[in-house]
Parts: structure tokens; C-alpha cells; sequence
């Protein structure tokens, strides 16, 4: 008979085996899944052989134990289900075509071995295609997040949806309904041409950066989510700069995601209200990841191209973290990279924001005068930012009717409860 | 969560002098490839042999330092990693995955978090301060 302990020992055991399959999976999905593409030309069809591997995997492996090299384990699953397919289609369909095709898919299949260690160079290659593929712009921008996530970072669809505050059917019809978009399209599994490259890059280095920023902004979910999503982000920014090592955005990219994530530990306080930047406890600040975002902004400043929009959000986020306190801030070189972000990525937003940093160089009345132009081009109407900053830089200047005005107008334009009660609470003592 | 893998021989292996490295190199070099292109490995570093360190005992005081080699000593440090992933379970993984020979022993040990330890403490307050001088990484990050 089997007591409650062992019983218990069994479901830990499961469970611990459960971990170490999703361990090895975190590790192999994406050079799988990229083999697997190239090996049967159809990239839904190699992720669905993929699964099935990692399916068999979590029968198998908590019973016989994690084979010594699992990642050439679930290769090999994962091609004995796509011939195994073959076989099915050869018996049913005896339309030249479909032989025909099955005979360019066997010579792939047949042409990798199973027991050879992976070529790294070839598996990069494929990786990156993958990549590619699954940020194609033919998607819609959810369906390049959930994917990528799935695919190139190796996360459950049970992981994504937490991750997202989504339903996992949601997470699992976008993903079903991209592999059929893909297929559809009959797009190649390829890496874009010269033309196109920049801005297929482009679309990747957008996916990991929104993932980045939905950990980051903490819009919903538990906040330990969060900072994993995070931490997944930055990972996939560090997998893409190894990929594409000579191109500075990708580099400028993983600059910003860690100096922005160096602040994390600061940025709340114990109720998890935020803190200002002005406000926050400089010494909690993640140095390591301080350092190693000034390293990855020198990798993108050394290829010698430029700075672009990651480039120059970096550089206002390394200015910001290496300086002690808010007074001994560089603010006006912060103005000179806010100007030229302007200007290779217009944005009220950035415009607000080199106000801002316009009144900390020059002092409050110069960067009214340019929250004053913002507001009179009208691109922010009807949004708080423009008023709640007005409020803030009248009330430096002493004005405080007219301060306590713009910030009871901010007040009343935000539906964010929280920022509206501090807009307010300031109006009041203004 | 972050982890230090630590490489340890119990006893020092010898070496002839006409060891072909070529083979270690090249298979240490792949590995921290794979580890840099999964994006986890955030440090590391080998170690040069004993010959050039010393110990440091303290047993008495002041303490006694004493140049290696040091026949007496149970382990031998040859170089860490600390990477980062998402998992204990992942750190298994990387760890099993180390080129290395029978005799040779990796000890992998988590990186302690902020967390781990009581805030209030003023050395702990001030612990703060002295990585953003240094410039290391803040375990609160985790």
C-alpha cells in the first residue's frame, strides 16, 4: 500500500521532474524548433513536432530519468514524428506532388544525424531565421510576442498567458492562428535580404522591447511575474546581440533594457507605490547591471554607424544612472540626447519629456517656455502630461494659483486613481 | 536568480609538459559560447595555479599567510561562472553541461539576494553604497 508520505515523495518527484524537462526546454526549443524547420520546410509544422517531443519528454523522463544529452533527445523525437507523418502521407496521398515532396523532406531528414553534435554555425544560422520568422511584420505585433516567447524563449503557452494576464486559450489561438498565417503565406525560412533586414530587425527588436515593457510597467499581475518577464526580455536582447553581433541596435537595445532595469529595486517603495527617479535610493540601484548596460552601449557606439532611438534612450538612461543624485545630473547633455531623439523619432512625449529636462539644465522658466510650445502645437490634448508637468514647473516658479489650476485639470484628465489622488494631494498644497 | 558555478579539484592534477591544451581550450571556449549565445552568463573567470596564490589562516592572530603550493589544502579553486536564469532547475542543466574530466568538481551555489538577509542591519544599508562604488551587481536583482 501506498501511505500518504509516499505518496506525496511521488508527486515532488513528478514535479521536480516536471522542473527539469521545462529546465532543458527553456535551453533546446528554439535550436529544435529551428532544425526542425529547416529539416521540414513548414515552421508549424516542425513547432508542432516540437511539442510533441516535449510531450513524450514529460511522460518519459520523470519515469527513466533525463537522458544524457536532451537536447539530441528531443531532436530526435521531434524527427521521428515528422517521418513517421511522411510515412502516413506516402500511404494515403499517391499524388506525385506529395511524393515528391516527401522525397526533398527525407533527404533533409536522412542528411542530419542524430548522434553528430549540432554544427553551431548552421543552428545559429537557423535560430536566426527563427527569430525572423517569428516577428515576421505579417503577423499582428501579439501574435510576434507570443510566439517569440514560445519558440525562441522556450515558454509554455501556461507561462505566457500568467505572464500576460491572459487566458491561456487566447495565448494558444494566437499562437495556432500565426503558424497558419505563416503556412498561408508559404513565407521562406530564411534570414531577410540586405533590403528588408533593417527594419525585419527592426520588428524584432520591437517584440523584445514590448515584452520588456510589460514587465516593466507592471500594468497588471503579481509583480514577481513581472520582473521575470523582464528578465526573459533582456535574455532574449542578449540571444539576438550573439546572433547579430554587428548591428548597433541590437546592442543599443540590451543597453537599454538593463540601465533601465538596474532601477527595478528603487523604482517601488515597501507598499509598492513608485518612486520618482528624483526620489529614489540611489544605492539600491543594480550596479552590475549598470555596468554591464554601459558595456552594451559602447558595443553599439564601436560599430561607428550612429546612434539611433534604443541608442540615444540608452544614453539619457546611462546619464541618469551614473550620476549620484538628481543635482549632479548631466541635464544638459540629457537636452542634447532628448533633442536628438527628437529628431530621428519625433514624439510629443519626447518633447515632454526634454522639457523636462530643459527646466533641470536652465531652470523652470525655460522649460515652461517649451511645455508651452507643446501645449500650443496641441499634439497632447486632452492628456494629463502636459498640465501636471505645466503644474509642477509653476509651482518652482512660485505661481502657485496658477499651479494648483493645471494640476486639478491634470487630476481630472487621468483615469489612473492613483496618479489622480497625487496630483490632487499636490494641488492642495500648492 | 543568479548563480557562481565554482570548478574545485580535491587533489592537483599534473600535467606533463607537453599537454596538447588545444582540446580543453576549445571545448571550455564552446561552452562558454553556448552560455553567452543562451544570454545567461553574466561573469567568469579562470584561475592561475596555486604556485601564485597564498592562504590566509585564522586560526591565530594576527593571522598566518602562507604561499602556495599548500600541500595541506582539501580543494582547489580553477575558475567560476555566475550566470542567471530563470530556474534552479536551469542552472542543473548549464551546470551538467560543463566540459569537464572525471576528478574535477563543480559546486554551484546560488547567489545570495537582498532579501536573504535582515534590511534593517546597518552593514547591510551600507552594503548598498559600497556596490554602487564598486560597480557590482546589487543581489537584490536576484
Amino acid at each position: 500500500m501506498t501511505g500518504p508520505d509516499e505518496a506525496g515523495a511521488a508527486v515532488d518527484a513528478a514535479a521536480s521532474a516536471r522542473r527539469q524537462v521545462e529546465a532543458v526546454w527553456r535551453i533546446e526549443s528554439a535550436r529544435i524548433v529551428a532544425t526542425m524547420t529547416r529539416m521540414v520546410g513548414d515552421f508549424g509544422l516542425a513547432e508542432d513536432f516540437a511539442q510533441e517531443a516535449l510531450v513524450d519528454a514529460l511522460a518519459q523522463w520523470p519515469r527513466d530519468g533525463v537522458p544524457p544529452n536532451p537536447g539530441a533527445w528531443l531532436t530526435t523525437v521531434a524527427k521521428r514524428r515528422a517521418i513517421d507523418r511522411r510515412r502516413r502521407l506516402e500511404r494515403l496521398d499517391d499524388r506525385h506532388a506529395t511524393i515528391a515532396r516527401s522525397l526533398a523532406e527525407q533527404q533533409r531528414l536522412d542528411a542530419t544525424d542524430d548522434d553528430l553534435p549540432w554544427d553551431p554555425d548552421v543552428v545559429d544560422d537557423d535560430v536566426l531565421r527563427l527569430v525572423f520568422t517569428a516577428c515576421h511584420p505579417i503577423l499582428p505585433r501579439e501574435s510576434q510576442i507570443a510566439l517569440t516567447l514560445r519558440v525562441v524563449a522556450g515558454l509554455t503557452t501556461e507561462e505566457i498567458a500568467r505572464a500576460f494576464a491572459l487566458p491561456v486559450s487566447t495565448v494558444q489561438q494566437r499562437i495556432v492562428r500565426a503558424k497558419k498565417t505563416i503556412a498561408a503565406a508559404e513565407l521562406p525560412f530564411e534570414v531577410p535580404s540586405r533590403d528588408d533586414f533593417g527594419s525585419r530587425l527592426g520588428s524584432v527588436l520591437t517584440v523584445v522591447y514590448l515584452v520588456f515593457n510589460e514587465g516593466y510597467a507592471a500594468s497588471s499581475g503579481s509583480s514577481w511575474l513581472r520582473t521575470d518577464l523582464a528578465a526573459e526580455a533582456i535574455r532574449l536582447a542578449r540571444v539576438v546581440c550573439a546572433l547579430v553581433p554587428d548591428e548597433p541596435d541590437t546592442h543599443a537595445l540590451l543597453a537599454l533594457l538593463e540601465l533601465q532595469a538596474s532601477r527595478f529595486a528603487a523604482r517601488v517603495d515597501h507598499d509598492g507605490e513608485p518612486i520618482l527617479l528624483a526620489d529614489q535610493d540611489r544605492s539600491r540601484w543594480d550596479h552590475g547591471q549598470v555596468r554591464r548596460g554601459r558595456a552594451a552601449l559602447a558595443r553599439a557606439d564601436a560599430i561607428g554607424r550612429g546612434r539611433g532611438a534604443y541608442a540615444l534612450q540608452a544614453a539619457i538612461a546611462e546619464c541618469h544612472a551614473i550620476a549620484p543624485s538628481t543635482d549632479e545630473t548631466d541635464w544638459a547633455q540629457i537636452v542634447a540626447l532628448y533633442e536628438a531623439l527628437a529628431s530621428v523619432a519625433p514624439s510629443p512625449f519626447v518633447d515632454v519629456n526634454r522639457a523636462v529636462a530643459v527646466a533641470m539644465a536652465s531652470g523652470a522658466a525655460a522649460g515652461l517656455a517649451v511645455v508651452d510650445e507643446i501645449a500650443a502645437a496641441g499634439a497632447l490634448r486632452g492628456h494629463p502630461l502636459v498640465p501636471s508637468v505645466r503644474g509642477e514647473l509653476l509651482l518652482r516658479l512660485g505661481r502657485r494659483d496658477e499651479a494648483r489650476a493645471e494640476l486639478i485639470a491634470a487630476a481630472a484628465l487621468t483615469h489612473n486613481e492613483r496618479e489622480k489622488a497625487v496630483l490632487l494631494q499636490k494641488a492642495d498644497r500648492a | 536568480m543568479k548563480f557562481m558555478l565554482i570548478m574545485r579539484t580535491p587533489v592537483p592534477v599534473e600535467y606533463p609538459a607537453d599537454f596538447d591544451w588545444t582540446p580543453v581550450i576549445n571545448a571550455m571556449g564552446a561552452y562558454n559560447e553556448s552560455l553567452m549565445k543562451a544570454g545567461v552568463l553574466l561573469a567568469g573567470e579562470g584561475l592561475m595555479p596555486a604556485e601564485e596564490g597564498f592562504v590566509v589562516d585564522f586560526e591565530s592572530t594576527p593571522p598566518i599567510v602562507t604561499d602556495g603550493p599548500y600541500a595541506e589544502a582539501k580543494e582547489l579553486f580553477n575558475g567560476f561562472w555566475i550566470i542567471q536564469t530563470s530556474t534552479r532547475e536551469e542552472a542543473v542543466e548549464w551546470a551538467k553541461r560543463c566540459p569537464l574530466d572525471a576528478g574535477t568538481f563543480l559546486e554551484v551555489r546560488r547567489v545570495t539576494e537582498t532579501s536573504d538577509f535582515d534590511q534593517d542591519n546597518e552593514y547591510i544599508q551600507k552594503e548598498h553604497e559600497w556596490r554602487e562604488q564598486l560597480g557590482s551587481d546589487d543581489p537584490i536583482q536576484g
